[in-house]
């Protein structure tokens, strides 16, 4: 790879010994060699946003985990008689079209729904990141392979491979196997998108200056070129959670999901669809909850995005 | 270049045969016999329902019939649909104007998602900022039914402004609001990536140098901020491309769109294997085509880039 | 509401039999019709499943362009009373031998006569089992026919001279000219014996409609229909012709009506059901139709055998509220079955002997259900299977929530993916829980809706029922050449059923519609179509 002549870019670029030297491009011999992630919790730390979002998440979790200590009504107990009545006596937001209690539905849904999200960001990440690093930074073949790997998976219709993958698993419908149904196919975007910036970053000064020290490959691509690309997958990441905790709903409300008993957001969502002309608040009310979700994770992902980024720290 | 570019279509030969057979073993494996489903509520004698699986080949083992497929497909048949359409004719009708819908969702993410993205992000933790996430937001929480129905109702019921479902022919025109209902589900990945992607170039150090030289505000943006942005944003775009053809199931059946979304779906629902494998297989073409661009788009957004060897 | 009303007077006088349940249209007013008759109707509809051939459809996308294409021996009128249309007469003495003999100068749209040859050719080629049509099992009765080999030409079916035909079935069926309506049995002209597959594209009928042009049929987005100038039976157009707009989504449809897109739609979306009576008002429909919704739970699943579960069938039928379901779940739109069959349909009773099983009686349930657990206890969860791509989950919640909080047992619904699996799994008997069943009647006969489902051994008798003192009095309705006769025999097997609970009656589907400002005389047949050919439209 040629590196003593730098890629011609359209405008001038001064030489580096005419630039100014700001903070982070100085470095401080006698100081303790600097870890990235450690860096990076000690910026989280002072961040306000880091622990409203992070305090958010932890009910979120406590509500999963333990929905009694939130309602005594039984969510599953349901009553036409009680069907769409408002909020009122027992019931603090009220009755969807079946007669049960929205209140309680949404505290018991929390679990599967927070969990599907949970789980399939996390395997699109995991995937993604494999797929789309290593076909990135190696290129050649491997890229070859693993990128049209993903554009068969990508060119399966989702409702086919759910329909299929579910009907092999129907005795193990459980929030695993449905966010494996998920995840197996949704993480094509992500390692694309994670391709596109590792393609970019691998020309950059710090991965030359790497190479130039005899760091290996692997290593590099580990310490420097991953770190440097990660934003994006992040940005996809937070908002994964949301289309994943909507697509176990679409895939339940098809008959390929979780057992009806199962309660989730998403559950309650498509099922108040046709009750959109007459009784909003059914289906308002679970999106809420979805939206604040999907809110405290984007603001995570954020903070934990500008912790990483070093420049966008030091502009602080 | 020529022969980066010959390169990666020949790959097109292995991926479409894996993914052929890999669809028509899925349409295969799905549970239920798709002729039995012709009777409706009606149970048929058997003899009648043999005579009829016959009619579709369907009586033959797996790979008998995957076999016929791909023999029909390299002499430009494709098998017919059960209403007795040839599966050609069908792709034919309907690609153009789910491409059509497609493009024009597309053209709205580029313009509005990226706008707004990019304001987003030169205004960090704004205003304006904070009102895009909350749209984002609700974008993101709420059906694409909902969504749809929403501005079918208001948009072309009450003011009147758009034809309520797309009219014979599926004009340009009456295609702009279920464009823009599906473009809705993509809104927040576009704006999002194209923020996060702004803040990280806006803090680089050619960017910094482009303002010590004393370039304005108004140059560095759209030539230096916006251009080396725009990589992650291009990638997804041209991914969700697919899902935007593929995807637009919900859309396509509020409005009515004669696409390839609502095709396909009754089509696997039905159990009907060379109409979607057809389907899937022009699905895959394009992907190779559409993502071969964007690997091409690259070196332009960003010289440091080049072709792999 | 006020539509409401009119619907169950309508019922009630069903009861008293006489038939009449158009009042609630604006048609019943008797105003001499008024507008353009060039004027093009546009309404809904689905692209057909299959090629447009009389006996290879039966679904009702097809189905409502073949009834406009075609014209059968006989039509059903509004109240489903049977009219001559291509036939002059049909006669029998015994039930079993009917001698048809046709209009003169009856003719396709292409100049070709309509003859005897056109029915019986068409009849055999829809029989023979090598052709697979959809729609054979029509055929069965006929004598010589088989599914075991193919029959070319069935031994029943023996043209007199060119326009008179005998008929001869295996056993005496009182109610077969009642059947002859029903597009299987529709003629063909002699050219599309030439090349079936391209007449299905482009059909050539004899009704009051015709395609506009060659390739009318524009797949997937709709078919123009123009009027037939040369029909001459009684279902002549009073407007220039069809358009029929296909629809994925039901939505759309209602959509385009509220956008004046649309004169008329024959459907509507779930989402409306509630509203769809206050904003069209006397421009709606909500009127008891000939489809029956039930449950079916099969004598071999466990606890459901014998006289445990005789029983527990009951004490399920109890604890069901189909009052509340029909109001809250459907907004009235479903009526609570009284019976077996359909309020549309001659004979139909509320009165029958035994129909108290299908009264909301909680404390009768539990009741029962600890009488069978006295015979053996109860375990297990009780689950009603459906389709999941069919909008009925929140019905079959409901009832599972009933049964769960009533009998205090767990109850809930079981969904398959696509319907090809649910019926998939009902058909090979592989199905272990209870089931959805609908039936819509092909034709307007007590017979229609008893006979296939729960005769022994008879095709659509899902649950494996059988009792042979239900087979007889079936048997000596059909074969009584009374009415009345028959009717009474109808009516007594169904006593039986009541008893037997082999499906669990829930309710009765009605017609859902609604028109625009600019049409009138929209009325709405037995089959929840509109009777097309009669609406008339103003032109602004």
């Amino acid at each position: 790879m040629p590196s003593n002549t730098r890629p011609s870019q359209a405008h001038y670029v001064a030489p580096i010994e005419e630039t100014p030297l700001v903070a982070i491009d100085s470095v401080k011999a006698e100081g303790k060699p600097s870890n990235l992630w450690t860096d990076a919790w000690r910026d989280l730390r002072k961040r306000p946003m880091f622990w409203i979002s992070a305090v958010m998440i932890v009910i979120l979790v406590i509500v999963a985990l333990f929905p009694t200590l939130f309602t005594s009504v039984d969510p599953r107990y349901c009553q036409l008689s009680l069907s769409n009545q408002g909020p009122g006596g027992d019931s603090l937001l009220g009755y969807n079209r079946q007669g049960c209690d929205i209140f309680a539905r949404i505290i018991h849904g929390t679990s599967t729904s927070l969990a599907v999200g949970l789980i399939v960001s996390f395997l699109v990440a995991l995937l993604g990141v494999i797929f789309g690093a290593f076909s990135g930074f190696y290129g050649g073949w491997l890229d070859a392979v693993l990128s049209r790997i993903g554009d068969i998976f990508f060119s399966i219709p989702y409702i086919l491979a759910a329909v299929v993958v579910m009907s092999v698993f129907s005795q193990y419908a459980n929030v695993w196997t449905i966010s494996l149904a998920i995840g197996a196919f949704a993480w094509p975007a992500t390692a694309r998108v994670l391709r596109a910036e590792i393609l970019r970053v691998k020309n950059a000064d710090f991965v030359m200056a790497a190479t130039a020290l005899g760091v290996s490959r692997f290593r590099i691509l580990l310490r420097h070129v991953l770190p440097n690309s990660i934003a994006p997958v992040l940005v996809i990441t937070t908002i994964s959670l949301a289309s994943a905790i909507v697509a176990e709903a679409t895939l339940s409300f098809l008959g390929v999901g979780l057992p009806s008993t199962t309660m989730s957001w998403g559950n309650d969502i498509s099922q108040a669809q046709v009750d959109l002309r007459t009784n909003p608040q059914t289906l308002i009310l679970p999106s809420i909850a979805l939206s604040v979700t999907v809110l405290s994770f984007i603001m995570l992902g954020e903070v934990i995005r500008d912790a990483l980024d070093p420049k966008a720290r030091a502009q602080r | 270049m020529a022969g980066y570019i010959l390169r990666r279509l020949l790959q097109a030969i292995p991926v479409l045969l894996g993914t052929t057979f890999l669809i028509y073993f899925m349409v295969f494996a799905m549970p239920g016999d798709p002729i039995v489903a012709l009777f409706g509520e009606k149970t048929p004698p058997p003899q009648v329902l043999e005579a009829v699986r016959e009619r579709y080949n369907l009586d033959k083992p797996f790979i008998v019939q995957y076999l016929l497929f791909l023999g029909g497909i390299f002499q430009g048949d494709l098998g017919i649909s059960f209403s007795g359409e040839p599966v050609s004719d069908i792709l034919a009708r309907t690609f153009p104007v789910t491409l059509r819908l497609a493009l024009l969702s597309t053209l709205f993410l580029m313009v509005g998602g990226i706008l707004i993205g990019l304001i987003s992000g030169l205004r960090k933790g704004g205003i304006f900022d904070a009102s895009a996430l909350v749209v984002s937001l609700i974008l993101i929480s709420l059906p694409i039914f909902v969504i749809g129905f929403v501005a079918q109702f208001v948009f072309a019921i009450q003011l009147g402004w758009f034809r309520t479902t797309v009219g014979p022919g599926a004009p340009w025109g009456d295609l702009v609001l279920p464009a823009i209902v599906l473009a809705a589900g993509s809104f927040a990945q576009i704006v999002r990536l194209t923020r996060s992607s702004v803040i990280e170039t806006d803090g680089q150090d050619f960017v910094r140098t482009a303002a010590s030289k004393g370039l304005s505000r108004r140059r560095i943006v759209p030539v230096h901020i916006l251009r080396n942005s725009l990589i992650p944003v291009v990638t997804y775009l041209a991914v969700d491309f697919g899902v935007l053809m593929v995807g637009a199931t919900v859309t396509e059946g509020i409005f009515n769109v004669p696409g390839v979304g609502n095709t396909l779906y009754q089509a696997i629902i039905r159990g009907e294997g060379p109409t979607v494998v057809s389907f899937v297989t022009v699905m895959v073409l394009i992907y190779l085509v559409v993502n071969l661009l964007v690997d091409l788009l690259y070196a332009v957004l960003d010289p440091r880039i080049r072709y792999a060897k | 509401m006020k539509i409401k009303r009119i619907g169950v007077a309508a019922i009630a006088l069903a009861a008293a039999g006489a038939l009449a349940l158009s009042g609630c249209s604006t048609s019943s007013e008797p105003a001499a019709p008024e507008g353009d008759s060039t004027a093009i109707i546009t309404t809904n509809g689905s692209e057909p499943q299959n090629p447009l051939i009389p006996t290879n459809t039966n679904e009702t996308g097809g189905g409502k362009i073949l009834d406009s294409i075609f014209a059968g021996l006989i039509y059903y009128d509004a109240e489903g009373k049977p009219v001559n249309d291509m036939a002059e007469s049909i006669e029998t003495e015994d039930s079993q031998t009917y001698t048809i003999t046709i209009k003169e100068g009856q003719e396709f749209t292409n100049g070709e006569p309509v003859t005897a040859e056109s029915f019986v050719k068409a009849w055999n080629y829809g029989a023979a089992l090598d052709n697979a049509q959809l729609s054979s099992y029509f055929f069965e009765s006929i004598e010589g026919f088989s599914y075991d080999e193919n029959v070319d030409e069935m031994s029943g079916l023996e043209v007199i001279d060119e326009r008179t035909f005998e008929v001869t079935l295996k056993q005496p069926e009182s109610d077969f000219p009642l059947r002859l309506g029903y597009s299987a049995y529709y003629p063909l002209p002699e050219a599309a014996w030439e090349d079936l597959e391209a007449f299905g594209e482009n059909p050539i009928g004899n009704g009051p409609y015709k395609l506009a042009e060659e390739g009318a049929w524009k797949h997937n987005e709709r078919i123009d229909l123009v009027k037939n100038e040369d029909y001459q039976g009684g279902r002549q157009a009073a407007n220039g012709g069809l358009e029929i707009i296909f629809y994925a989504t039901q939505d759309a449809a209602y959509a385009d009506l509220q956008g004046g897109n649309l004169d008329i739609i024959d459907a509507i979306p779930d989402s409306a059901l509630a509203t769809y009576e206050d904003e069209f008002g006397d421009r709606s429909v909500n009127q008891a139709a000939a489809i029956f919704q039930s449950f079916v739970i099969p004598d071999r699943l466990p606890h459901f055998g014998g006289e445990e579960g005789k029983l527990r069938r009951a004490a399920i039928s109890h604890a069901i509220n189909r009052e509340e379901i029909t109001d809250v779940i459907f907004s009235g739109t479903r009526t609570p079955a009284k019976d077996f069959t359909s309020p549309v349909i001659d004979g139909y009773s509320e009165d029958i002997p035994g129909a108290e099983v299908l009264e909301y009686d909680p404390e009768r349930a539990v009741e029962l259900w600890e009488e069978a657990n006295a015979l053996s206890p109860w375990e297990g969860s009780f689950q009603i299977g459906y389709n999941a791509d069919g909008g009925h989950q929140a019905w079959v919640d409901a009832v599972a929530n009933q049964i769960k909080n009533e009998l205090g047992i767990d109850a809930t619904g079981a969904p398959y993916p696509t319907f090809a699996e649910f019926r998939t799994s009902i058909t090979d008997r592989a199905i272990q829980t209870a089931f959805r069943t609908g039936w819509q009647a092909d034709y307007p006969s007590l017979s229609n809706f008893l006979a296939p489902l729960y005769q022994t051994g008879a095709g659509s008798n899902d649950g494996d029922y059988s009792n042979p003192e239900f087979d007889q009095l079936m048997a000596d309705g059909l074969g009584a050449t009374d009415v009345e006769e028959g009717i009474e025999k109808f009516q007594q097997a169904q006593e039986i059923l009541f008893e037997d609970l082999p499906a669990i009656p829930l309710w009765y589907s009605t017609v859902n519609g609604a028109w625009g400002e600019q049409v009138e005389n929209v009325e709405f047949g037995w089959n929840s179509v509109p009777l097309y050919y009669q609406v008339t439209k103003s032109e602004e």
